[in-house]
């Protein structure tokens, strides 16, 4: 506990000595911005703020923001994206900063055509380094052919609601526990890390609220079976703060913080705020996907994941460190976009590129 | 005999009350006996007490003060596993809760069996519940400095409609206007008396002053950017008047082409004809994070600003992120430094989402203490700063997360997305809402049904 707290104070320390260099004070006790000119222009607005501010007080001093566009983004994707473009695009976010990409994901093509070619992206990629790519693997099968193509890691999908359970992966919960419960004695003998999603633990498509301890009883299940990282996934982004902090609470219970994600939805628009609301609870990691890739299967034409861009640049603004690049993250989401031939689902990202061409004018 | 009739209730709630609902699957429909069991809740309906108005209840007259405004009530005993919680639930009496419960309830029975194809079918809002063993400190510290109702001051019909290029006809802002009115809004900014010559989308502020003189339920603030501006203003019936000034020196003389405190000496002339009136003047702060010419913005020349305007008589001073630069790591020492100086209860909060920051921005505003919220329906109004990116923060998607957080707001979530589907309509495009364009989504699916 107590190296815990020097770490933080030192982690603090050093992200206010990396604001401060951002501005001046000047004799007046005014801040006085060190303006940074980036190609687009963009000031860089961050963090003067006092750090007793209760509201802000403990907020963790980094953030690992798990990637999981090439994944739960592209796979809802109606056209086939090449290999090639999502290679290019792992490479690109790997190159941003990002240290977990979710590569692809090792369910029957005939359930998610799009990630067909699971094998080819894995043999492409295996020789990257600086990242880890997590697979998505439904049953001992999946995790199996997953291995076999290299993956080092992977991640198992279960629900907090026993409708969706059966709706979206054809069992019960329990049934599916046991099937991740072979998962993960498997990957144990290999040292392959297993994470562990959890979906709809707030709300359910079908059955509506999710009760906490529901979420919390599915968590420990996963955490005891040797997830090393549990991700707690709004599914269809209907919470919100008022609904997130009591589900984090039940789970922060049985499960460590530190072993805890938050995988939000946008759907409602509330994800910068349910994350904000989770990052005062001390969690520390959070996914997203790049350019909010990634639609809500629920609610067509809604939005879906958290854009990546969204939550670097609230982290940027706060002084959290995620060694993340947030222009070289926006040219992947460049990428990506123009190739699937749709506008961002970022706001920041869309605000950045009008501004890179007015400054062009 | 009491006891009897509410355990009653108490067993009838349990039996009636179903699984709440949000999106369905559209390829993963339920069957027809799920569906006889999804109860349509009203997320609005209800007026929050007058004890409960807290900041800005001088502002609230005529409302009757009954009920907390939200479904939470509803979802109290849906089932035996979740232990009810509401913030605003400790301020209602016992029996005041239970009989609100169940004669919304008894409203809402009446939808059984039948598939709504209007857009509040499954409008059931996802609230705020205690967890198994009570509110631990943990969590109460991030929730219990939340106000436990917010006034939102809408400004669609004129921040939000003055950027649109096409002219709108006056006939339509009116409807909006009234539209917004019988959500529960109390306050919308009706139109402004800048000159035509920079608004043209504003030119016909009499003609919409004139066709909502009668309305009652809200308050109708005019934008005006002078003496000149104020005395038509009231000449056109307006009855509460906007005075706009920046904390940036280039914006201010960009956006109104004089100084800083130039600004502050027309609305100084500005404020004593309003008091002679008796028109109370809301005083907005541009750029108070950050402008786009001079960069960051320090939070002392806001507080300066605010204070100023403060001082002058204004009786609420809007605190806006011009260009949505903002994130809780530069609003929280610019509240501060205003808070300061000013008094949080005389503070709004007027987040543009250009960065997607708004809500957050607005969480962490809530949690200093702040209860004013400007917000504009549909997201009406893009940034005039970067083409094609957002502006205002949208009203629905504001009502959302206070309704998911148990703050009352006076406002039918329901009855705000009819209003922006209106203008929306009427514009020719989708709104800017998530929160809309998730149940249209979502109704739309069902209707298949």
């Amino acid at each position: 506990m107590i190296v815990t707290m020097v770490v933080r104070r030192l982690g603090k320390i050093s992200r206010l000595m990396g604001n401060r260099a951002s501005t001046l004070l000047t004799s007046n006790g005014n801040y006085s911005p060190i303006n940074r000119q980036s190609t687009s222009s963009t000031y860089r607005y961050s963090s003067d703020c006092n750090p007793t501010n209760k509201v802000l007080r403990n907020l963790p001093p980094y953030v690992k923001i798990v990637e999981v566009g090439p994944r739960d983004g592209l796979q809802n994707e109606k056209e086939i994206v090449l290999t090639t473009v999502k290679v290019q695009l792992i490479k690109m976010l790997v190159s941003s900063g990002l240290s977990v990409v979710e590569a692809t994901s090792f369910v029957s093509p005939k359930w998610v055509p799009q990630l067909a070619d699971a094998k080819d992206v894995m043999d492409a990629i295996r020789n990257i380094q600086g990242a880890r790519f997590p697979v998505l693997t439904p049953n001992l099968k999946g995790f199996e052919d997953a291995v076999s193509a290299g993956a080092k890691e992977v991640a198992i999908f279960a629900s907090a609601s026993e409708s969706f359970s059966k709706s979206n992966i054809n069992c019960s919960i329990e049934d599916s526990l046991s099937r991740f419960r072979d998962v993960t004695s498997a990957a144990k003998e290999l040292s392959v890390p297993v994470q562990g999603y959890i979906s709809c633990v707030v709300g359910c498509p079908v059955e509506g609220m999710v009760p906490p301890s529901k979420v919390a009883y599915v968590a420990k299940q996963l955490f005891d079976m040797g997830c090393s990282e549990i991700s707690l996934g709004d599914t269809i982004g209907v919470g919100t703060p008022g609904t997130v902090i009591p589900m984090l609470e039940n789970v922060m219970n049985v499960v460590p913080l530190d072993k805890l994600a938050v995988h939000f939805h946008d759907t409602y628009g509330q994800a910068l705020s349910n994350i904000l609301a989770s990052l005062q609870m001390g969690i520390s990691t959070v996914d997203s996907s790049v350019s909010g890739l990634g639609g809500c299967p629920y609610a067509k034409g809604a939005s879906g994941n958290v854009a990546t861009e969204d939550v670097v640049y609230m982290l940027n603004g706060i002084g959290i460190q995620t060694n993340v690049d947030i222009e070289k993250l926006m040219l992947a989401g460049e990428f990506i976009c123009k190739h699937l031939k749709q506008p961002p689902s970022s706001k920041t990202a869309v605000a950045w590129s009008s501004k890179k061409a007015n400054s062009k004018l | 005999m009491w006891l009897v009739k509410r355990f009653s209730i108490s067993f009838w709630l349990l039996v009636t009350m179903s699984s709440l609902e949000e999106p369905l699957g559209f390829d993963k429909l339920p069957s027809m006996s799920t569906i006889d069991r999804i109860q349509r809740f009203s997320a609005g309906a209800c007026r929050p007490r007058g004890d409960d108005m807290g900041m800005g209840s001088c502002w609230m007259d005529g409302r009757s003060c009954s009920t907390s405004n939200s479904c939470d009530e509803d979802h109290e005993e849906y089932t035996g596993e979740t232990f009810p919680w509401r913030r605003h639930v400790r301020d209602v009496s016992e029996g005041e809760a239970f009989n609100q419960r169940a004669k919304s309830l008894s409203k809402n029975r009446v939808k059984l069996g039948h598939v709504s194809k209007s857009r509040n079918w499954l409008d059931q809002q996802y609230s705020s519940k205690c967890n198994d063993r009570g509110i631990r400190n943990i969590t109460n510290k991030f929730l219990k400095g939340i106000p436990k109702f917010v006034k939102i001051v809408e400004v669609g019909p004129r921040d939000g409609l003055q950027n649109e290029k096409t002219i709108v006809l006056t006939s339509v802002k009116v409807e909006l206007i009234r539209r917004l009115v019988s959500s529960g809004l109390p306050v919308v900014e009706a139109t402004s008396f800048v000159s035509p010559k920079w608004v043209p989308q504003l030119a016909d502020a009499k003609d919409v002053m004139k066709a909502v003189c009668d309305i009652e339920d809200a308050r109708l603030p005019v934008l005006t950017p002078n003496l000149k501006g104020f005395e038509a203003a009231v000449a056109a019936g307006a009855k509460e008047v906007a005075v706009f000034a920046s904390a940036s020196e280039s914006f201010s003389k960009s956006n109104i082409n004089c100084s800083i405190e130039e600004s502050l000496v027309r609305y100084r002339s500005v404020c004593l004809a309003a008091k002679e009136h008796s028109i109370p003047v809301r005083g907005y702060v541009s750029c108070v994070v950050g402008c786009p010419v001079e960069g960051a913005i320090p939070p002392s020349k806001v507080a300066y600003v605010a204070k100023e305007l403060y001082n002058m008589g204004c009786f609420e001073i809007s605190l806006g992120d011009t260009i949505g630069v903002g994130t809780p790591g530069t609003v929280v020492p610019m509240l501060e430094a205003v808070m300061a100086v000013v008094p949080a209860e005389k503070l709004a909060v007027h987040f543009h989402d250009t960065y997607g920051q708004s809500l957050s921005n607005i969480l962490i505003s809530l949690q200093m203490g702040i209860s004013t919220v400007d917000s504009s329906v549909a997201g009406l109004g893009g940034c005039p700063y970067a083409q094609g990116a957002s502006g205002n923060v949208a009203t629905e998607d504001v009502v959302y997360m206070l309704n998911g957080l148990g703050v009352k707001t006076n406002i039918d979530l329901a009855k705000l997305m009819l209003a922006g589907d209106f203008i929306s309509d009427h514009l020719g495009r989708q709104s800017g809402s998530k929160t809309a364009v998730a149940r249209c989504r979502v109704t739309t699916d069902a209707s298949k049904l």
